[in-house]
């Protein structure tokens, strides 16, 4: 949890970061550490920029099932890159609030 | 107590539309938060994986109490499509996907999906007649030696 709280960025009581916009992909590569994820590849990025771009576009964070229909990351591959619990983990990751939706 | 992983077991005996969602749903939530899940179709619920039926579920609105409409209009020809059309035009909105594709959507996210064999033998069905995701055909002692410390849920 240390490099973690030496990030100097807002979070809540879960962890997630409360402004999206302090995000940047070191805090990204260091939450994800946190998460049990060693190291950040390709297609983790793609999961990451895909969220992001659809939450400043929509102002929502996508769904688990958007993500898979639109990132080009299908189901499997999303639980394979994100270990249990994919929904929180990219949501944390990608610096954006934990996600709501049912789907 | 808390170092043990959070399981959810769910059983499915109903398969009409509006009762299908509930159980598919919240096994996806569960998966999606990193928790062990596994659904056991029986009885009704079935219909829910058998390839002959799983497209067509439908919303029956006789006796059931929430489609707030007199029994008697409910029984009429029409009105059992109409409100499937309904329902699943509403699905759609909320980006939920047709009962097959949610099948293959759980498995994909490492969700169990078991037949219950003692259902199966009644409607005679056999493996081949259940779409591909279903895992296995199993008894009802080993879905519950299975689900042992889960949490559980029936439909």
């Amino acid at each position: 949890m240390s490099a973690v709280t030496e990030l100097n960025v807002q979070l809540d009581a879960e962890g997630f970061m409360t402004d999206p916009n302090q995000w940047t992909p070191e805090i990204a590569a260091v939450l994800a550490r946190d998460e049990g994820i060693e190291e950040l590849t390709e297609r983790h990025w793609q999961v990451i920029n895909f969220v992001r771009e659809e939450y400043f576009k929509t102002g929502q964070s996508p769904t688990l099932r958007t993500i898979s229909k639109k990132s080009g990351v299908d189901t499997k591959e999303l639980y394979q890159l994100f270990p249990k619990g994919p929904a929180k983990k990219v949501a944390r990751i990608a610096g954006l609030s934990k996600p709501k939706g049912c789907i | 107590m808390s170092e043990q992983p959070r399981k959810l077991a769910i059983i499915c005996s109903k398969g009409s539309l509006d009762m299908a969602y509930p159980g598919l749903v919240l096994a996806n939530a569960a998966r999606m938060m990193g928790i062990e899940a596994s659904i056991f179709f029986t009885f009704w619920g079935m219909d829910i994986i058998a390839k002959k039926t799983v497209d067509h579920l439908k919303v029956t609105p006789v006796g059931n109490p929430a489609m707030h409409m007199p029994q008697l209009v409910g029984g009429l020809p029409g009105v059992t499509d109409l409100a499937t059309t309904m329902m699943k035009r509403e699905l759609e909105r909320l980006d939920m996907p047709p009962v097959r594709e949610f099948l293959e959507m759980l498995h994909d996210a490492g969700c169990g999906i078991y037949a219950c064999r003692m259902a199966a033998e009644m409607m005679h069905l056999e493996k081949e007649d259940l779409v591909e995701e279903v895992d296995d055909i199993i008894g009802a002692m080993e879905f519950l030696e299975m689900a042992e410390g889960a949490q559980l849920l029936f439909i």
